[in-house]
């Protein structure tokens, strides 16, 4: 299945739900004070936040004058359009070895979303080994070692309770042992206003750089699609620790539309990566943002 | 505590605009209303529901004379205040027990929602004076398992478990289990789902007729954001829960969530989580919540205080003294007692917005009203009406029967003629006092 249809299909709930508000505020007859009430209505209600709603509400009005556009379908393609512009980003290729660090707070999906990509690098021929960083929750290291049986790739993983830092060192050791293609790191959820944890995150990221200074590292945050406002300030705080270089977008399956990447997008100016969009292992996919915008509204 | 800091600040940052400002304009209110609003949706607030929210705002502050009033800004921050309580819901609301124990809650919500943390906390918290049993009905995720295992060993609470069989056959066993072995709580944690996944909402019904719970108890996310409503509101058609348990508010959460979801389905509600450690979980006060929204400190209960402590006629009498110049050391006593009578300076100040937490010990000296008070009851009545006729012999006198020295009444005499002075500057009306 095409990205366009998995996505479709995976969403189908949300344009069911939500869809609904942007195919309201459409059905107008004319471009009047009402068609833009709906149209800040639908747009808020996918949580692309009060500024982002405003400012692509403010360009809306002073182009389709300009390009003398009067009907609400056309006016419908031109806020594709608008949005597009706002998440479109060339993601510069991966090169070998790559050493991805997945990180973001409690609970959106961090372990599930590295399972994913062992997968997803499997299938294309890559070696993969993942380091099992989060020694904070109970029982994280025993789900993510399912997740590393189901893909078929190695794992490194210690006590709970013990040094991160120090798992990731063992784990950049054995790729470098093993010429391993991808390391793939777990780290533990933090809530992003926890001084200490943030720390450790930067402490991780120092062993990366010391340990494997020529990799191609990335930086990934991991947003639950369903996050309201508050993602915002996650970004925020993260990448003031640890320079984020993209978004893994995650339950996308939900009703929620994930609105809220648009504010990001535009203000960080941070490409999403991935998405996921179901349950299972296949089931996180490389990002489109075209047939994104085209399946939600 | 750093809880609703954005949504608080806006919302303090459209009224401080207004305050000090005598009457309103329908226009002015609409404004600060408009402003009121972005801040609620940018705080994840519903749509709709903030919508609502300013309609009903509106509508009382225009249909009422709050706008010609002198304090109009204070009446429409009661006005949201109000409306901010009713919202979440007005009283603090408790968890059900059964006549017959064992009382029986279900654990329910999205995944990653922090139901298993949640469930931990619930344990212990209940476990100080009941035998708690959890249950780990959450058979799909890896480890989930696991999970509950070691939370209830954190929480020192016994776990109930029958590995990946049938969650419905696991929780009916459970009850048996805690009924023969007479545990008071039987906590059950249910897997992560999506509201819209039919057929594990299907398991939920089925594990809800089967072992018939006292509370059914959704935990919500506090940073989800538009969606919060749908999700409440699918789970509560589904299942009628009976509760809301609200998770995270201890990042600096906007927490919309919380203003949305009891207004949507209608149910309370009863805790919050507020934090990593296993007693990090408190009771939901919809008005205390509202306070903090509006960063008030708990200026309402001051007002009330004051209003215990003075009543209107002596309130009238101070303003007329004040007015004619006839404050004497005799209305300075009666003020230390009603600050007395109010809960002392320090528990004032405490409560007065931008003032709480601000305050070092060594500022407030509670023993020096103590002395003051001492100095004052050591005068004769007619010293106290008229300080000027206090020399040097009397000032001994008093001295030594308040156990003070002369440079204490010196500075308490010198205080209250600068106070006198002050006062003459404030010129009626213009300068309002506080009470």
């Amino acid at each position: 299945m095409s990205f366009f249809n998995k996505l479709k299909e995976g969403l189908k709930k949300t344009r069911e739900n939500m869809g609904r508000k942007f195919f309201e505020a459409f059905k107008a007859k004319e471009l009047d004070g009402n068609f833009y009430d709906e149209l800040e209505m639908a747009m808020i209600s996918s949580d692309m936040g009060v500024t982002a709603t405003e400012q692509v509400l403010e360009e809306l009005k002073s182009t389709l004058p300009k390009k003398k556009i009067t009907k609400p379908a056309e006016a419908k393609e031109e806020l594709k359009r608008i949005l597009l512009e706002s998440i479109d980003y060339i993601i510069p290729e991966y090169t070998m070895p790559l050493v991805l660090m997945i990180s973001g707070v409690n609970g959106v999906g961090k372990t599930t979303a590295v399972g994913k990509l062992a997968h997803l690098f499997v299938t294309q021929g890559k070696s993969v080994v993942i380091a099992a960083a989060d020694t904070f929750r109970a029982a994280a290291s025993e789900q993510l070692e399912i997740w590393a049986k189901r893909a078929g790739v190695r794992i490194i993983s210690s006590m709970s309770g013990s040094d991160p830092a120090a798992v990731v060192f063992d784990t950049l050791a054995s790729a470098k042992a093993h010429n391993t293609d991808v390391v793939l790191i777990d780290t533990a959820g933090r809530l992003h206003n926890k001084v200490n944890l943030m720390q450790e995150l930067k402490k991780i990221n120092k062993v990366v750089e010391r340990e494997m200074p020529d990799a191609d590292k990335r930086n990934l945050i991991v947003l639950d699609a369903t996050t309201g406002q508050n993602a915002v300030t996650q970004v925020d705080v993260f990448n003031d620790a640890i320079d984020i270089d993209g978004i893994i977008l995650t339950k996308l399956d939900g009703t929620a539309k994930g609105g809220v990447i648009m504010a990001i997008s535009a203000d960080y100016g941070l490409p999403v990566y991935y998405v996921g969009i179901g349950e299972q292992i296949d089931d996180l996919l490389p990002f489109n943002a075209e047939e994104f915008i085209n399946a939600i509204i | 505590m750093s809880l609703f800091e954005n949504l608080s600040q806006k919302i303090n940052h459209v009224f401080s605009k207004l305050r000090n400002k005598s009457g309103l304009t329908e226009l002015e209110l609409k404004e600060a209303m408009r402003e009121v609003r972005l801040a609620l949706l940018e705080a994840d607030v519903n749509y709709i529901v903030a919508k609502d929210f300013i309609k009903n705002v509106t509508d009382k502050a225009i249909g009422t004379d709050i706008l010609k009033g002198l304090d109009s800004s204070q009446q429409i921050i009661k006005l949201v205040n109000e409306e901010l309580i009713e919202l979440m819901g007005s009283k603090l609301s408790k968890l059900a027990i059964a006549d017959r124990p064992p009382t029986i809650y279900m654990v329910c919500g999205l995944q990653g929602s922090g139901k298993t943390t949640m469930c931990g906390k619930l344990a212990k918290l209940l476990s100080k004076d009941k035998k708690v049993l959890l249950v780990a009905c959450d058979i799909y995720r890896p480890a989930a398992i696991k999970q509950l295992q070691v939370v209830g060993e954190k929480a020192k609470v016994e776990v109930f478990e029958m590995g990946q069989s049938n969650p419905v056959k696991i929780a009916s066993e459970a009850v048996h289990y805690a009924k023969d072995n007479s545990f008071d709580i039987v906590i059950v944690d249910t897997a992560g789902r999506l509201h819209i996944d039919e057929t594990l909402m299907e398991e939920l019904k089925a594990l809800k007729k089967n072992i018939i719970p006292d509370e059914i108890l959704l935990v919500v996310d506090s940073m989800l954001g538009q969606d919060s409503v749908n999700v409440a509101q699918k789970f509560n058609e589904d299942l009628n829960v009976t509760g809301i348990i609200l998770t995270k508010l201890d990042g600096d959460t906007r927490g919309g969530a919380a203003l949305s979801i009891k207004e949507v389905t209608g149910k309370p509600i009863k805790y919050i989580g507020v934090g990593e450690r296993m007693e990090d979980i408190e009771p939901f006060h919809p008005d205390r919540m509202a306070s903090r929204i509006l960063g008030m400190g708990d200026v309402l209960t001051l007002i009330e205080k004051a209003q215990d402590a003075i009543s209107e006629e002596e309130a009238r009498k101070l303003a007329k003294k004040l007015k004619t110049q006839s404050f004497d050391l005799e209305d300075y006593l009666d003020q230390l007692e009603s600050i007395k009578k109010m809960g002392g300076m320090r528990s004032m100040l405490n409560m007065i917005p931008g003032v709480s937490g601000k305050i070092k010990e060594e500022d407030l000296d509670e023993k020096a009203m103590e002395k003051t008070k001492a100095i004052i009851l050591s005068m004769t009545p007619a010293e106290r009406r008229d300080p000027d006729i206090i020399k040097s012999s009397r000032r001994k006198r008093i001295a030594k029967g308040s156990g003070t020295t002369v440079q204490d009444v010196n500075k308490l005499l010198n205080q209250f003629e600068q106070m006198k002075t002050l006062m003459k500057r404030m010129k009626s009306g213009r300068f309002k006092l506080p009470f």
